[in-house]
């Protein structure tokens, strides 16, 4: 979640908050420079900082859970009990923070980021070109405006189902024949599999998946909304990596770049790019990125300077994503 | 039985140490499951790497002062390897072969039986000595040829000979397919025929002698699994009563059932739960409100739960709070949130009673494990390390520092190690020998009045 990221910052000493010896996964501190913020809405720049630091560890603690949610090792079965704890708390917090009108403010903040990326048409070439199965799914939800966060069982949680659904789908399509009508997604709570249509997402086989898959966070309507800009941001950047080697003549993908991510855990891949995004790249975001190539059009790469300077610039973080 | 914390109660020592010395260690050789059997006699650990091993109390005589003293020391017995790793190829998942729980069959004759499993299987295992052996046979050589029956001549009956202890590790019943998640827990019932395994999210019950059918007594898998907000973290059949058992969840409820009411056992007949207190609310108050830990106590009557701080013994006729309760280490509470972010609020530790019920043991981090007078209420905190373990050493008491002021000896929270927790602990059924489970090492402690 970019804008969490970009605002974050921990009110709560080091000494007392970690033990000895705990490597701290988040290291932001009020006084390092705002990263990636000039494309952000001053209003909601605004809206944040007013919150308490309460509100901020509250903030802490919803991120860290959803990403101990995606970050679910694949290998062997994640522990039901765990997730669920998890999930539990996720829950929580986005109850508290509804209740006391923050959520609104979040979800408009995120609202202005996402439709300042909505505007590349590269990212739009690139998405229907990575999730090409599920277009009809995706073209639902694309443009479809937040939804206000309701109780169970409205509509809105439907909606998000779905489209989580179709971000699962993308994120397994590297692993699964394209061609393939239907795929095949793992049940991280050890459920039997489902095969999944593009269109199901009442079946409860499926909202289970669509719960814990790697991408998403736990069942409640609010945190998918979170979650599917999480699932954005990944999919952003995957499109990053993915249009700059359409740029070459195939429009079709490059199998051997699907190979290339087929074994990297798209979660990882999503906290490292978000995070490297934020702080190592403090200049340029993964929108700023595709801004910037998009600026250039679709000419050959070896054509000019500025190109190649690009060029440089997406090395460098191609070789981080990689983790070369 | 006098009490647990020194003066003239007991007096800790060490005794003995099993496991490598070595400062790496393998993943497979952690601990994941220690048990005593009913007599005391033997002592069964199970590992991460599907082994069990086992140990055999065997008895000295050793003079002391010119009086002799007895003293036992448990000794391998059988290593088997029990489960190994399997890998569900329709869900593309590897399933462990950790040994998440082994208990023991009551002993009917001269082989010993017991339960172990991993996330999806129960094996039931016999172990059985050979110290004799036929020797004389009359059709066969000494090596087991056959003879040619034209050669015999005259006729002999066999007779037994002594022969160096052989002891067999035989699978006599896998018990598979039957758990859709993963299990937690498995309890012998008293009628000794049947026992129940639980999952995250069912119980079933086993007939010992039938493998390929068990009954679903508990469900509660939601229709749609978007509401599941609890889980099932432990279960354990009562002693006395074969028709009851109870279970406990991840939100800190446990619910007892029985038998004879429904077949399928998803109302339950006693719901216990301990109001919250609303001044100690925090996000984590549910995680640290899951039971992790469920064990009814020989007589029956009560039954004790781990939650994360907190041990707690419920009177089985009182539901709306526990009888006792006993921090394990409140000193944690401060650091719920780093603990959250590092996974240990997610550790689920063991508790367990000691023979006569006036005791109760559990684990906690630093290689620190407590031990409960319910009697007096005293208590005390022990450390199962090769540092503090000197041959028949008696056990210092350890202390962590709360407040701002250390003391000499006193350990800081800060300075605790994390990495170092005691999950698994028993107590020897009729006497006082405790086995605790130290990542890969297994320390035997004894009362030195013993």
């Amino acid at each position: 979640m970019r804008y969490s990221y970009q605002r974050r910052t921990c009110a709560i000493p080091r000494a007392k908050m970690f033990p000895k010896g705990t490597k701290r996964k988040f290291s932001d501190s009020r006084e390092e420079p705002v990263a990636g913020g000039e494309d952000v809405n001053q209003s909601s720049l605004a809206a944040v900082r007013m919150l308490s630091s309460y509100s901020l560890q509250r903030q802490s603690l919803l991120d860290m859970s959803l990403i101990k949610l995606q970050l679910c090792h694949m290998l062997v079965e994640p522990n039901l009990c765990r997730s669920v704890l998890i999930a539990n708390t996720v829950r929580q917090i986005q109850e508290e923070m509804t209740q006391d009108g923050t959520w609104q403010i979040m979800t408009q903040a995120l609202s202005a980021a996402n439709a300042a990326a909505q505007c590349s048409a590269d990212r739009l070439v690139a998405t229907e070109v990575l999730c090409r199965q599920t277009e009809a799914a995706q073209g639902e939800q694309v443009p479809k405006p937040f939804p206000v966060v309701g109780s169970e069982g409205c509509p809105a949680k439907e909606v998000l189902e779905e489209e989580a659904a179709a971000a699962e789908v993308g994120m397994t399509m590297s692993t699964v024949s394209p061609q393939a009508p239907t795929s095949y997604l793992p049940g991280t709570f050890g459920m039997d599999p489902c095969w999944e249509e593009e269109e199901t997402g009442e079946d409860d086989d499926d909202e289970e998946e669509e719960e814990d898959s790697e991408e998403c966070g736990s069942g409640s309507e609010g945190e998918e909304r979170e979650r599917d800009s999480l699932v954005e941001d990944t999919r952003t950047a995957e499109q990053v990596f993915g249009t700059f080697e359409i740029k070459n003549p195939a429009p079709s993908p490059d199998p051997a770049l699907e190979e290339l991510f087929s074994d990297v855990d798209a979660s990882y891949y999503d906290l490292d790019t978000v995070l490297t995004g934020m702080q190592s790249v403090p200049k340029m975001g993964p929108y700023d990125l595709l801004e910037s190539l998009s600026s250039h059009g679709p000419s050959p790469l070896s054509s000019s300077t500025s190109c190649r300077s690009d060029l440089n610039e997406l090395d460098h973080i191609m070789e981080i994503i990689v983790g070369s | 039985m006098a009490g647990v914390a020194g003066g003239n109660d007991f007096q800790w020592c060490f005794s003995q140490v099993k496991g490598a010395i070595d400062e790496d260690v393998a993943e497979a050789d952690i601990i994941s499951t220690v048990e005593f059997n009913h007599s005391g006699e033997f002592l069964a650990t199970g590992d991460k790497g599907g082994r069990v091993v086992i140990f055999q109390h065997e008895q000295e005589v050793h003079f002391c002062k010119n009086r002799p003293h007895l003293r036992g020391e448990y000794n391998v017995y059988s290593t088997f390897q029990s489960h190994e790793p399997e890998f569900d190829y329709l869900k593309s998942l590897e399933i462990e072969e950790k040994i998440n729980k082994i208990r023991w069959l009551p002993q009917q004759n001269s082989a010993h039986f017991l339960l172990s499993t991993n996330d999806k299987t129960i094996k039931l295992w016999k172990i059985s000595e050979r110290d004799k052996r036929a020797e004389g046979y009359n059709l066969k050589d000494e090596d087991g040829r056959l003879r040619d029956p034209f050669r015999i001549t005259s006729l002999r009956v066999p007779v037994l000979m002594p022969m160096d202890l052989m002891v067999e590790a035989s699978p006599r019943r896998v018990f598979a397919n039957a758990h859709t998640y993963h299990i937690n827990s498995i309890s012998v019932n008293s009628d000794h025929q049947t026992y129940l395994s639980a999952d995250d999210l069912r119980i079933n019950l086993w007939h010992l002698e039938i493998t390929d059918r068990s009954f679903n007594i508990v469900d509660i898998k939601p229709a749609n699994m978007e509401e599941l907000t609890e889980v099932i973290t432990a279960a354990e059949c009562q002693p006395n009563q074969c028709n009851v058992f109870v279970y406990s969840s991840s939100k800190g409820t446990i619910r007892l059932c029985d038998m004879r009411a429904a077949a399928l056992c998803d109302r339950h007949t006693k719901f216990f739960e301990e109001p919250e207190d609303p001044s100690s609310r925090s996000f984590f108050s549910e995680i640290i409100s899951s039971i992790s830990d469920v064990k009814f106590s020989h007589s029956g009557r009560y039954m004790m739960t781990r939650d994360y701080l907190s041990v707690k013994v419920w009177d089985l006729n009182m539901e709306n709070r526990p009888v006792e309760t006993y921090q394990v280490h409140e000193y944690l509470r401060s650091k719920l949130c780093s603990l959250y972010e590092n996974d240990c609020i997610f550790d689920k530790f063991e508790c367990c009673w000691n023979g006569s019920d006036s005791a109760i043991m559990t684990g906690s981090y630093n290689n620190f494990f407590r031990m409960f007078d319910r009697n007096t209420r005293k208590d005390i905190t022990l450390e199962a390390s090769r540092e503090s373990s000197k041959p028949r050493g008696t056990l210092k008491p350890r202390k962590v520092s709360t407040g701002g002021k250390r003391k000499k000896d006193e350990i800081s929270v800060d300075s605790l190690d994390f990495n170092k927790k005691i999950l698994h602990t028993a107590w020897h059924p009729k006497e006082n020998v405790i086995a605790v489970a130290a990542t890969n090492n297994l320390y035997i402690f004894q009362d030195k009045i013993n």
